[in-house]
């Protein structure tokens, strides 16, 4: 059971940069535009085609 | 004189040498629309940032200081299609962010302490029955304790704040059952942990936190998403004044930078965005947003005009007052603090649910543990039993019955364009049985249009359009407008007061009065058809027309109507416009009640008469003589055209021409207001179930987390079913 020594704080360890991780995404504004963020992820480098807006 | 744009109100620094500001963009829709906005203003040069944001549909600029002008982002936003107005964030809707990133962070909190909990309470759970040892079962209780206690005094201060806020006024609402449910089973497990006990309650603590979290989260969504739209659209009207900044030298600014005191020039044509006395000049104005009134007030030296009035025939200067000058807005003002005193007495359902929950379940708590002294049971035995009670009915799924429903509805309200102003006023919009119209702006459309179109030969017509582009008459630009003309004719004159004349080779045409054109006759006869309309003639050598111009019914205002009638609702015309117009406009759309010449605290007396008689009364209007009886009724509506301080006083608002949003929000409210009550019932039943085995002491931490979530997830998918209605809104 000695064991436990290295998993518990390695889990909680893992836990809060995952907290750490999230609180920093919320603050550099990544859950203000969730749906242009979405597009954006898919957009193309090129000019995009001067279609109008539908 | 030459007006120029002036939008330095809005721009703000950003840092050193930049600068900054926040547009509103109408149109944007998809992922094209963003890169094309961004690279066609990237490409300017010396901006140093353009970003969109497509979920508000605004978008940041900043540039470097001094080198650029506002209105060229306006412009070029314009080339590329789009209408765009610089935007200034309403601090409720800054409050509204910054409330909806703390619970976000609350949740991430919550969220994060709930799955490490879970992970240390899932060995304790099956240990238990096999070869763990206490010590081990002692150390996972110390950490759940470890991680629960903090997370939870972060996590948990949206629910203690507005807990302590009910507490000290005197009342009770859910939050003081949470709270109290989840400060017990804290301090008990801590209790037991010390105690070397078998059983802590740190993880149904900690997740009931978490659900609740999520429903809160929605709630405050779905609130800062009604903002956002309704800050774009305020924006996009561009309400500007013409302001004299010399004696003669004029600039267009914004409204908001408009101080009491300052000059403005309102031309024929315009409407006036300010409150406000005439200190020169004549003209005619239409008062119609006003006072409901389709007949032209003239106005002189010394008038009071007030903002939304449409200037009809001469130039105007306006020195602006402070808001409330005028004895009308007086009036209003009056009337409106007392209605809007009256309506605060609503209670919530989820509070009325609350009232009756909180003392029930806290008095089977304190009979459970009584109960099981009574028996000969240790008293650290009943109480251990007594807080099991209070965790097994903490109103987990109560609390996620009603926000969730509301967040699934007004989605889908506002996919039928409607737009929320108020939280509750979903379930006092499904209470609806009388609906209470004005005529003016809310069953006609604001915009003037020509009635008798179909009269006049499609050539005469064009060039009638062609000729009226000459003119700033509003009834010459429902003529342009209806014609579709676009380019007007070489040589035009306008006559002030009069008309417009052009020579067309060798014929003579006029646009303008009867009088201006030689047509009284034919006027005079138009005039006994209908005798509402405005009439404009207009002569092609001796050929002679006249139009008919006037605010049209709504496209689609019959079949609301009708729509309305056939859910067993009553409706009625309340109008301060004149009785043929009114009657006229009820006749056609088949309402057999309705009144005239109606004052506004007529209005609201009408209502509460209505009131005594037992109906729920939802009134829809726009006038700024509507917006004391708005707030009178039990519910209200507003066009999005309607007076500022309507709009603000509405419960919901709705967008477009057509008037079918109106029925579509009825019938989405009362299907919401169904499965809040069967999401109410659910969770009771749950509890009925749940409550017998926790008082006879048999609960364990795994039947507790269980229970939980399984009936909030039960009511979180039936709440999804608030999407839909059964016959798709009409």
């Amino acid at each position: 059971m000695e064991v436990m020594v290295i998993l518990v704080p390695l889990a909680l360890g893992l836990g809060l940069v995952g907290l750490l991780g999230f609180l920093w995404s919320l603050k550099s504004g990544q859950y203000d535009d969730l749906e242009g963020a979405a597009w954006r992820a898919i957009a193309d480098d090129e000019p995009a085609p001067e279609t109008p807006p539908d | 004189m030459q007006a120029t744009r002036d939008f330095s109100h809005y721009v703000k620094d950003a840092g050193p040498g930049l600068q900054h500001i926040d547009l509103a963009v109408e149109g944007v829709s998809c992922a094209g629309c963003m890169s094309k906005i961004e690279r066609g203003l990237s490409a300017i040069p010396d901006v140093t940032l353009a970003r969109v944001n497509l979920t508000d549909r605004r978008v940041a600029l900043e540039w470097k200081q001094g080198t650029l002008d506002p209105a060229r982002f306006i412009d070029r936003l314009a080339e590329l299609g789009y209408k765009a107005y610089p935007f200034e964030t309403a601090s409720a809707e800054a409050a509204e962010a910054e409330q909806s990133r703390f619970l976000l962070r609350c949740l991430g909190v919550a969220a994060f302490a709930t799955m490490n909990v879970m992970m240390l309470s899932i060995p304790v759970w099956s240990g238990n029955g096999s070869d763990m040892i206490p010590e081990q079962r002692d150390f996972f209780h110390w950490l759940s304790a470890l991680i629960a206690l903090p997370a939870a005094a972060y996590a948990g201060q949206p629910f203690f704040r507005s807990a302590f806020r009910a507490l000290r006024t005197g009342n009770v609402n859910m939050d003081v059952p949470i709270s109290i449910g989840v400060i017990l089973a804290l301090a008990m497990s801590v209790a037991e942990t010390v105690n070397h006990a078998e059983h802590t309650y740190f993880d149904a603590a900690i997740m009931l936190l978490t659900f609740l979290l999520v429903g809160r989260y929605l709630d405050q969504s779905m609130r800062r998403r009604t903002r956002a739209v309704a800050g774009n659209l305020a924006a996009l009207k561009a309400e500007t004044a013409t302001k004299f900044i010399g004696a003669d030298e004029i600039s267009q600014v914004p409204v908001a930078a408009i101080l009491p005191g300052d000059v403005v020039l309102l031309r024929p044509g315009e409407r006036c965005a300010v409150d406000g006395t005439v200190i020169e000049g004549r003209s005619e104005i239409d008062q119609s947003l006003i006072t409901g009134e389709t007949l032209y007030v003239t106005a002189g030296q010394g008038t009071a005009v007030y903002a939304g009035s449409l200037n009809i025939s001469g130039t105007l200067r306006v020195r602006v007052s402070a808001a409330s000058e005028g004895t009308l807005l007086a009036e209003i003002t009056r009337l409106l603090d007392n209605a809007l005193q009256a309506r605060s007495r609503y209670v919530r359902l989820a509070d009325r649910a609350s009232r009756l929950y909180a003392p029930v379940v806290h008095a089977t708590a304190l009979l459970t543990i009584l109960g099981w002294v009574l028996m000969g049971a240790s008293w650290h035995d009943a109480i251990v039993t007594g807080v099991a009670v209070l965790i097994i009915t903490c109103p987990c799924a109560l609390g996620l019955a009603i926000p969730t429903v509301q967040t699934v509805a007004s989605g889908a309200m506002f996919r039928a364009g409607v737009l929320l102003n108020s939280g509750d006023a979903i379930e006092r919009l499904a209470e609806v049985d009388c609906v209470i119209f004005d005529k003016t702006g809310t069953l006609t459309l604001p915009d003037l249009e020509v009635v008798n179109a179909a009269g006049i030969p499609a050539d005469v017509f064009g060039l009638a359009g062609q000729l009226a582009l000459a003119s700033h008459h509003p009834v010459a630009a429902a003529v342009a407008q209806a014609a579709g003309a676009k380019s007007p004719l070489v040589g035009a004159v306008e006559v002030p007061g009069q008309g417009v004349h052009a020579t067309l080779g060798e014929t003579e045409i006029r646009l303008g009065r009867p009088s201006f054109c030689g047509a009284e006759q034919l006027a005079n006869d138009s005039a006994h058809l209908d005798p509402e309309a405005s009439l404009v003639a207009f002569s092609l050598g001796e050929a002679k027309y006249v139009f008919s111009v006037r605010q049209g019914l709504r496209p689609d205002a019959r079949a609301a109507i009708s729509a309305l009638q056939k859910r067993n609702i009553r409706v009625e015309i309340l109008s301060g416009d004149r009785e043929p117009a009114v009657q006229a406009a009820a006749r056609a759309l088949g309402i057999s009640e309705w009144r005239a010449g109606v004052t506004p605290a007529d209005k609201i007396a009408r209502i509460e008469e209505l009131k005594h008689r037992g109906y729920r009364v939802m009134m829809v209007g726009d006038g700024l003589n509507d917006a004391p009886s708005l707030a009178a009724a039990h519910v209200s509506m507003s066009p999005i055209s309607a007076a500022h301080l309507s709009q603000a006083t509405a419960d919901l608002v709705f967008l477009g021409k057509p008037l079918a949003p109106v029925v579509a929000a009825i019938d989405y409210a009362r299907k919401a207001l169904l499965l809040m009550r069967q999401n109410l019932w659910l969770a009771i039943g749950y509890n009925f179930l749940a409550v017998p085995i926790a008082i006879t002491g048999v609960v364990t931490p795994l039947i507790a987390a269980a229970a939980m979530s399984g009936s909030s997830v039960l009511v979180m998918l039936n709440a999804l079913r608030a999407r839909r209605v059964a016959n798709g809104g009409v």
